[in-house]
C-alpha cells in the first residue's frame, strides 16, 4: 500500500526536496548574517508560519495555487524553512528564564503569524477558507 | 561545501518528513508532525553531544534536522484546530510537541553522556 503510494510520489518528493534545500540554506544564511541565534529562530519561524499559513489557507479558499507550487514552497520551503529541533536545542541549552520568554515569543508570534495570514487570505479570496479540509504538511 | 551540505539534509529531511506524513496522516490529530518534532530532536540531540564533526553537524544537524521538524506546520495545524472548535486538542497539540520534543532532547543527552 504505501509503496505503491512511493511510486506514484515522485514528482513530489523531487519538488519537495528542492524546497527543503531552499528553505536549509535560507534558515542557515540568516542565522550566519544576524548572529543572534535565539532571536532568529523565533523570527524565522514567525515568518515561516506566516507564509505557509498563506498558501495553505488559499489552498482551502480558492485554490488558485498549483498543487505543484505548494509542493516546493509550503511542504519545501516553508515547513523546512522553520524549525522545532533547533527551537528546542534552544530552549535546553539556555538559561530556564530567558527559555521562558523565548518559548512564550515565539510560540505567540508562530500563532499570530498564522492568525494573520488567516485574516489575509480571508480578506482577498472569494471563497471561505474550508477548516475542515485535509491538511497539507 | 556549507550549501551543498545544507541542500542534501535540507532535501532529505523535507522528504523524510513527507513520507512521514503519507504513513501517519490523520484528519483527526497532527499525529506526524508530533512525530517528526520528537524524532528530529533527539537525533539532534545525538548529533550535537556525541559528534565534534562541523561537516555532520551541518549535514545532519541544521540541515537534516532542522528541515525534517517543522514549526510552521506545527502552528499552521494547531490553529486550525483551535479554529475547528477543537480548542483542547490545540493545547495538547502545543504542549504535546514542546515536552515530548524536549524529553526526546533530553534522553539523547543521557543516551550520549551518561
Amino acid at each position: 500500500m504505501l509503496r505503491k503510494r512511493l511510486l506514484t510520489q515522485g514528482e513530489a518528493i523531487v519538488l519537495i526536496a528542492l524546497g527543503g534545500a531552499l528553505g536549509a540554506n535560507l534558515r542557515f544564511a540568516l542565522g550566519a548574517i544576524a548572529g543572534e541565534a535565539l532571536a532568529t529562530t523565533a523570527a524565522v519561524n514567525a515568518v515561516g508560519c506566516f507564509g505557509l499559513g498563506l498558501l495553505l489557507f488559499e489552498a482551502r479558499a480558492d485554490e488558485l495555487l498549483s498543487k505543484r507550487f505548494r509542493y516546493i514552497f509550503a511542504t519545501g520551503f516553508f515547513a523546512s524553512f522553520t524549525t522545532y529541533s533547533t527551537f528546542i536545542a534552544d530552549i535546553a541549552l539556555t538559561t530556564p528564564s530567558v527559555a521562558l520568554v523565548y518559548i512564550t515569543a515565539s510560540y505567540a508570534a508562530g500563532f499570530g503569524g498564522v492568525f494573520a495570514s488567516y485574516r489575509v487570505v480571508s480578506a482577498v479570496s472569494n471563497e471561505p477558507i474550508q477548516l475542515s479540509a485535509e491538511g497539507e504538511r | 561545501m556549507e550549501p551543498v551540505l545544507l541542500s542534501v539534509g535540507g532535501a532529505a529531511g523535507a522528504v523524510s518528513r513527507y513520507l512521514v506524513g503519507l504513513a501517519l496522516d490523520n484528519e483527526l490529530f497532527p499525529w506526524s508532525t508530533l512525530a517528526v518534532n520528537v524524532l528530529g530532536s533527539f537525533v539532534l540531540g545525538v548529533v550535537l553531544f556525541g559528534v565534534s564533526n562541523d561537516d555532520m553537524l551541518l549535514l545532519v544537524g541544521v540541515g537534516f534536522c532542522g528541515a525534517f521538524t517543522t514549526f510552521s506546520s506545527f502552528g499552521f495545524q494547531t490553529v486550525v484546530l483551535w479554529e475547528q472548535g477543537e480548542q483542547k486538542k490545540a493545547a495538547i497539540n502545543a504542549l504535546a510537541n514542546l515536552v515530548v520534543s524536549l524529553a526526546a532532547f533530553g534522553g539523547a543527552w543521557l543516551l550520549i553522556a551518561g
